[in-house]
């Protein structure tokens, strides 16, 4: 497997290839082995307990990272994928259809990033057309219907701004989704699993609660974006980032976010089979909550949920 | 010599002719370049009277255009700006607030109430481009929630006037939950079964247009709006190809099927007046001709079918 590393990935990555090194010397020299392993695991919990929120963006698009279909080919059974929005086309960039999961049916919404260049010819990078959010509201409404959980995987660098994309009305087709997810009678359980960038993400966002992986970012625009807008240089973005508050710990202080789900040390894409336990047991957890609910409760919440977003100070109160 | 003989010929370009307009007495047209005395101009509305073309109006006026004279009430201006993240870029977001409140002299970017409108009751939001672009964020996402929040209560049609570039990027992850929590107001209107009309006017794009601005049941824009999801320089950087001639004008979103209605400015206020009519039954004080003679038709008085209508909006009123 090829790992990409980054720039502060380096002394780890040199630290690992000593060990494999030592590993395979004759005679093992196993007190400088269990040295380097202690030194490895010393610098990961060094550099990993104090990443910076560009760091974290950074590993969000790590190359290797679990995907939200890794997510839903390891926690759930008997995927079955359904296709197409019913009036244009078939979206790739988002994987829609039903699965088994804790012993329940459940329809899944997936915004798909692909592995390499060829497979994000296909998915587009993630970035979907008004169809796949067309699509998404076609399987959320079906959930609704017979009843089943919704569960959603976030992992977007953005709508995709083309032509043919505002021509199809990309602006409509998310706001009509933020909408209609207000009234789903079902639960819908949102996960960012890697990138949740601006209304591409929100298009698919509006659930009961709000989980978000460790290493994973979720702001109204990208840390490029804001880099290019407000200091006309994209170079700028780790300062956008560091200003934005896009991490997971972020979003919970804000009110936006529900819980995180920890990732293992070094990132989901080192460990990504203990990443998988931990997204299972929160995704159970959270379900649980609001499985017992009724439509008309799970509708209240929601709204009372996105209704307090935000802060503004409230002059003369006492004048009402 | 010839009394008429010209050796040269000068021409002036647009560009030569803009610096020779002085400031103040004449404003130049930003499409034709055309001089047309201010007096004029603003007497029309800010449209230009050569070419037709929709300049910018501030918010206070667009308010004065739409609603009955002395009718407007502002409302929720309670609803104050803070810099809840502390984010910094050439400057600190707190002074850059305070700088936009003095250039505009609007304390945020959307002014919200309720007036009449040819004696309709109706909730009004008028974005305030002046305000940085019009941009959402938390502000104006909580006054246009408590005005739809207010509509619903009272039984009001809702009209949102939008002129904004899109989310606040200032108030990161916070701009964003806007769309959310305004659009999922809009769901408490239409449970009640009361109207709400979107009007457009150049820039509406980004996140007002991934939301609220979107969701109209009706959807008027000015002509030559520009209207849309993501800004034509991020289009055009993306997919590396010269956009087509008007991509994301009015015209170009009415044919594409996202606008019901084009509308001149000077129209608005009795387009908006006539489909108010026909939305809630009622009908305004001074309604125009042609549906005038439909109600005449009618058997029954229009303000009798309101009553039967909407029982539970007149006790609210009364």
């Amino acid at each position: 497997m090829a790992i990409t590393a980054f720039d502060f990935e380096k002394p780890l990555v040199e630290l690992e290839q000593r060990i494999q090194e030592t590993e395979q010397q004759e005679p093992r020299d196993d007190v400088a082995l269990a040295q380097l392993r202690d030194e490895l695991e010393k610098r990961q919990r060094e550099i990993y307990a104090q990443l910076s929120p560009w760091q974290r963006v950074l590993l969000a698009r790590h190359a290797d990272r679990p995907h939200s279909m890794d997510y839903v080919n390891a926690l759930m059974t008997d995927f079955i994928e359904v296709h197409g929005d019913r009036f244009y086309a078939d979206d790739k960039a988002v994987q829609c259809g039903f699965a088994t999961f804790a012993d329940m049916p459940v329809a899944v919404v997936a915004q798909q990033k692909g592995r390499d260049t060829k497979e994000n010819l296909v998915r587009n990078w993630g970035m979907s057309h008004p169809e796949g959010y067309r699509k998404a509201m076609r399987v959320m409404r079906l959930a609704e219907k017979f009843g089943m959980p919704i569960i959603v995987f976030i992992d977007t660098p953005g709508a995709f701004p083309g032509i043919g994309a505002e021509e199809r009305g990309q602006a409509e087709a998310i706001a009509r989704n933020i909408r209609d997810m207000f009234t789903l009678q079902v639960p819908v359980i949102c996960v960012v699993v890697g990138e949740g960038a601006s209304g591409g993400a929100l298009g698919v966002g509006v659930g009961d609660c709000v989980l978000m992986l460790e290493n994973s970012w979720y702001c109204v625009i990208s840390p490029e974006g804001c880099a290019a807008i407000l200091w006309k240089d994209r170079a700028m973005a780790e300062q956008a980032a560091q200003h934005l508050k896009l991490t997971a710990p972020d979003l919970i202080e804000l009110g936006v976010a529900d819980d995180i789900i920890p990732e293992p040390l070094g990132g989901a894409h080192r460990n990504p089979d203990d990443t998988y336990v931990n997204v299972k047991q929160k995704l159970e957890e959270w379900l649980m909550k609001f499985v017992d609910k009724t439509g008309d409760e799970l509708v209240a919440h929601r709204y009372a949920k996105f209704r307090a977003m935000g802060r503004y100070l409230e002059t003369g109160k006492e004048d009402v | 010599m010839p009394w008429f003989k010209k050796d040269k010929y000068t021409t002036l370009k647009p560009a030569v002719m803009r610096d020779r307009i002085p400031e103040g007495l004449w404003t130049k047209c930003e499409k034709c370049f055309a001089p047309i005395v201010t007096r004029d101009f603003e007497e029309n509305l800010n449209v230009c009277p050569k070419c037709g073309f929709h300049h910018k109006l501030g918010a206070r006026e667009r308010v004065e255009l739409l609603i009955d004279d002395g009718t407007f009430e502002e409302m929720f201006t309670e609803v104050q700006p803070t810099d809840a993240l502390k984010f910094v870029d050439s400057k600190d977001y707190g002074s850059r607030l305070k700088a936009a409140q003095k250039k505009s002299g609007f304390d945020e970017g959307v002014i919200t109430g309720t007036g009449q409108l040819d004696g309709h009751p109706v909730a009004l939001a008028v974005m305030v481009f002046e305000f940085v672009g019009g941009s959402m964020g938390a502000v104006v996402g909580e006054r246009i929630t408590r005005l739809i929040e207010h509509a619903a209560d009272n039984g009001l049609p809702v009209i949102i006037v939008s002129a904004s570039g899109g989310a606040r990027m200032q108030e990161g992850i916070l701009s964003l939950m806007q769309m959310a929590k305004t659009s999922g107001a809009l769901t408490l209107l239409a449970a009640k079964k009361l109207p709400y009309f979107s009007v457009l006017t150049n820039p509406s794009t980004a996140g007002v247009m991934a939301s609220y601005a979107s969701l109209g049941d009706i959807i008027l824009a000015e002509p030559e709006a520009l209207i849309g999801f993501a800004g034509p320089r991020v289009i055009q950087q993306t997919i590396n190809q010269i956009l087509p001639k008007g991509f994301q004008k009015s015209d170009f979103v009415l044919e594409h099927g996202f606008l019901d209605l084009i509308t001149e400015r000077g129209e608005m206020k009795k387009n908006l007046s006539i489909m108010l009519f026909y939305f809630t039954g009622r009908k305004g004080d001074r309604f125009p001709e042609a549906p005038e003679e439909i109600g005449s038709e009618a058997a029954t008085p229009v303000d009798e079918v309101v009553e039967a209508i909407e029982p539970a909006t007149a006790d609210e009123a009364s």
